[in-house]
């Protein structure tokens, strides 16, 4: 059985705020969850399904269906960091296929800005993690970990700073027209690169920022999505992978978007050529360079040709990507991209993205996203969307 | 230099034979007993084929695999993933070195250094 056409996303909400000392986690969450169900034309009460990952606070699910009073028969809390939002969208649609659920709520929030949270804080020691006792005492934060795999990229193929700073490019010429992004001017190679080094060779504005916010999808059964008044976006395929360190033969300059990616363009029975928006999980330039090799959209080592040049802005380049913005300049909520990622693949396929940044006849998308530490361990997840 | 205090291990019982060697100046690390492959981080389960694994005094040398230099902090420092002459490639520090002058595929050789507590953690520095 695939997947394939088997559930709509019908409803998607990207929370405005991006600073929220005031509102809480759970509020933020069923703040987002009203505005996806607004959205979709569709109330609570029509939810029968809930996913959330990790940034839900208290129980996960138990707390959150228990805030919102959700009547539930179908409950995942599939936790693979910032790409746990788009593998959700994948298992709502298994599950709507086996009739496990109709309408499905999938909620991300949090507020690591307010928080204080950053990518050079040292990340808290889980005693029982199997990896602690061999990792903790070597400082792994967030930035050097991706910085290590920008490190091995570079010198097994030659990719520059200049390079990943046209990834950056791109995010802010989009984020311009984003009246909610965090960073809305308009940066150059030149600002990228005297920007300061965070650790080597990652510098400031290669890295996303951090904000406060959250976002909601609805995915629905085929026959609810074309009774709302809504653009109809179907689920073609999609892939999840994790990768680690692969008991010692650590290879830094691929993601398990080797693994999702494929996966999901051969239940989608299409090619990346096909795609005409893509939105790549950016938590830093470099993993967006990397996905995109993995992907297919260029060669293993071609990431850093591929994305030069503006090749990654709307109207402009080959493969408009992060119309939104993106992580980088936009908005990161909780630390974890996903959920805004299958949103501005939603807008763009719905012809609902900013004029200035629409793409023709966006008739297939595709989402991807790395969670966890692209450099130990991480989640990889693909989506691919069409609209119908 | 690198000065920076290292965070102590959460030692268990998976990883405390390592620790106590490591105490005595032995770098060990485990091997397959069924399919002979030597990994890392160590375990009781091959990582390869799920078979015993035994503990074995390893070389200490090996070749920088990837690295960076955390620099928006208060002491500057190297994370990096080295591999071993036996094959594993680990995360860990270099130290005692020149944090502007290191470099992939440069050769290493192990030490311990002591965490805040005085566990001895496995460290690099080139030779
Ligand atoms: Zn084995």
């Amino acid at each position: 059985m695939s997947l394939r056409g088997q559930a709509y996303i019908a409803g998607a909400y990207e929370h405005p705020t991006r600073k929220a000392p005031d509102t809480s986690i759970a509020q933020l969450h069923a703040e987002a969850a009203r505005g996806a169900l607004a959205d979709a034309g569709l109330t609570k009460d029509d939810v029968d399904g809930y996913f959330c990952a990790g940034d839900a606070p208290g129980m996960g699910p138990l707390a959150m269906a228990d805030y919102m009073n959700l009547r539930l028969r179908h409950v995942d809390s599939t936790e693979m960091g910032g790409s746990s939002y788009i593998a959700h969208v994948a298992h709502a649609a298994a599950a709507i296929a086996m009739g496990r659920c109709s309408v499905a709520l999938i909620t991300l929030a949090g507020r690591p800005r307010s928080e204080g949270q950053s990518g050079t804080a040292a990340r808290p020691v889980v005693a029982n993690a199997p990896e602690s006792p061999w990792e903790a005492p070597f400082g792994p934060v967030t930035v050097n970990l991706y910085a290590m795999c920008a490190m091995r990229h570079m010198h097994e193929f030659g990719t520059t700073p200049e390079q990943l700073a046209w990834i950056k490019v791109a995010a802010s010429h989009h984020a311009q027209h984003n009246p909610n992004a965090m960073l809305r001017d308009v940066v150059t190679v030149e600002e990228i690169l005297a920007s300061p080094v965070i650790s080597d060779p990652l510098r400031r504005l290669d890295c996303c920022v951090v904000s406060d916010g959250g976002g909601a999808l609805v995915v629905v059964r085929p026959e609810i999505a074309r009774a709302l008044r809504r653009p109809l976006v179907r689920v073609m395929g999609a892939g999840e992978a994790p990768k680690g360190q692969l008991g010692g033969d650590v290879d830094l300059t691929f993601s398990g978007a080797r693994w999702s990616g494929p996966a999901a363009f051969a239940e989608a029975g299409i090619t990346p050529a096909d795609i005409k928006y893509a939105s790549i999980y950016d938590s830093f330039t470099i993993t967006v360079l990397i996905q995109l090799e993995d992907l297919g959209f260029c060669p293993k080592g071609g990431g850093g040709r591929f994305v030069q040049d503006g090749n990654l802005i709307a109207g402009v380049g080959r493969l408009p990507f992060n119309t939104d913005g993106g992580g980088l300049c936009n908005n990161h909520p909780a630390n974890r991209g996903g959920i805004t990622k299958v949103i501005e693949a939603v807008r763009q396929l719905r012809g609902e993205a900013h004029p200035a940044v629409q793409v023709a006849n966006c008739d297939l998308a595709l989402a991807q996203g790395t969670g966890g530490l692209l450099g130990s361990r991480h989640g990889s997840a693909t989506l691919i969307l069409e609209r119908a | 230099m690198t000065d920076h205090a290292l965070p102590n291990p959460p030692v268990g019982p998976e990883s405390a034979p390592f620790f106590a060697a490591a105490g005595e100046g032995r770098f060990l690390i485990r091997r397959c007993t069924t399919c002979g492959k030597a990994h890392w981080y160590p375990r009781a389960l091959c990582p390869f084929c799920f078979g015993e694994t035994a503990w074995e005094e390893a070389s200490g040398r090996g070749a920088i695999y990837s690295y960076s230099v955390m620099r928006r902090v208060p002491s500057p420092f190297a994370i990096a993933y080295v591999t071993l002459e036996e094959g594993p490639t680990m995360m860990t520090n270099l130290v005692e070195c020149d944090l502007d002058a290191l470099a992939i595929g440069q050769a290493v050789e192990l030490l311990f250094r002591p965490s805040e507590d005085g566990t001895p953690i496995p460290c690099f520095r080139p030779t």
